[in-house]
């Protein structure tokens, strides 16, 4: 990298891996995720959606766990699949994909998660303004009536220059 | 200091989250960027960031509670991330500051930085339940 911008986001040296605007379907979303980068790493599978909602599931693996002693797992693969969901349903709202940021994520743990269960997160955007998509998503490992954790955010509309960075423009 | 670097979790060696020693009394912790940390093409993703605040807000927690920490259990009960800038592909610093660490309750703050400690890309604040550890 030339040199470092004072703020990254107002980077404009990239280009954005998706073109704004153009059509979000999240089960094809969901195959790119899984084999890539961060969510590709902690396992995040695509299950279902609907007109706002999306659900994602992330199995049990050893290396995730936040407590050897019982197994459960960290709370951080949990706030990244509750992040992914709920930024799907806004998407999944706007019937088409479109930059954005999490201004803010507030995650309440209802209980622990159980070793060795999947996580499923059930999300939906339920307002949708111009440049804020407000978001709520429920965690839980097999019964929705029975949370793990549940989620509260707000996204915001981003340029898409700078949005994301290609490989050559961090070179 | 050995033994709070054992205190870091399997998730976080995973993520190759490691403690370089302590920061105005707290344990520094850092990330090299990696693939297993990208969200958006360049940009750490908004989970791995938040997962480092945790780690970096527990470890502060474990810290402060010292010899006390053997004894109990600590749950985190609830965490807001405030998301400032984006993270890039560089090393990312953390370093959490206990707030109050009463009986029962611990109320945690973190922060989350890059190149310049003044500009975060993200701080939370969290709470924790404190329990006696079952003998």
């Amino acid at each position: 990298m030339d040199s470092m911008p004072e703020r990254p986001t107002d980077n404009q040296g990239g280009r954005p891996a998706i073109p704004a605007g153009m059509d979000f379907d999240p089960a094809r979303f969901g195959k790119f995720m899984m084999s890539h980068g961060h969510t590709g790493f902690i396992g995040m599978q695509y299950q279902s959606h609907g007109d706002n909602w999306v659900e994602l599931a992330l199995p049990w693996r050893e290396d995730l766990v936040g407590d050897p002693d019982t197994g459960v797992l960290a709370s951080g693969p949990i706030i990244s699949l509750l992040d992914n969901a709920t930024s799907m349903s806004v998407w999944a709202l706007r019937g088409g994909f479109r930059p954005q940021v999490t201004l803010d994520l507030r995650v309440d743990y209802v209980r622990a998660a159980t070793s060795g269960k999947t996580i499923v997160a059930w999300a939906e955007c339920y307002q949708l303004k111009k440049s804020m998509a407000f978001v709520r998503g429920i965690a839980h490992d097999g019964d929705i009536a029975d949370p793990v954790a549940h989620a509260a955010g707000i996204f915001i509309q981003v340029e898409a220059d700078g949005w994301a960075r290609s490989r050559e423009a961090e070179a | 200091m050995n033994d709070l670097a054992d205190r870091l979790p399997p998730y976080a060696r995973a993520m190759g989250i490691r403690m370089n020693g302590m920061l105005d009394g707290a344990p520094l912790l850092t990330m090299d960027f990696s693939d297993r940390a990208m969200g958006r093409p360049g940009y750490l993703h908004g989970g791995a960031i938040a997962g480092m605040l945790e780690i970096a807000a527990i470890m502060a927690l474990h810290a402060e509670l010292g010899e006390k920490g053997a004894n109990v259990r600590i749950k985190p009960v609830n965490i807001s991330v405030e998301y400032l800038r984006g993270g890039v592909t560089v090393e990312t610093f953390a370093r959490g500051q206990v707030v109050r660490a009463g009986r029962r309750i611990a109320n945690v703050r973190a922060e989350a930085w890059q190149a310049d400690r003044d500009k975060p890309l993200a701080s939370c604040w969290m709470n924790f339940l404190i329990k006696p550890r079952k003998a």
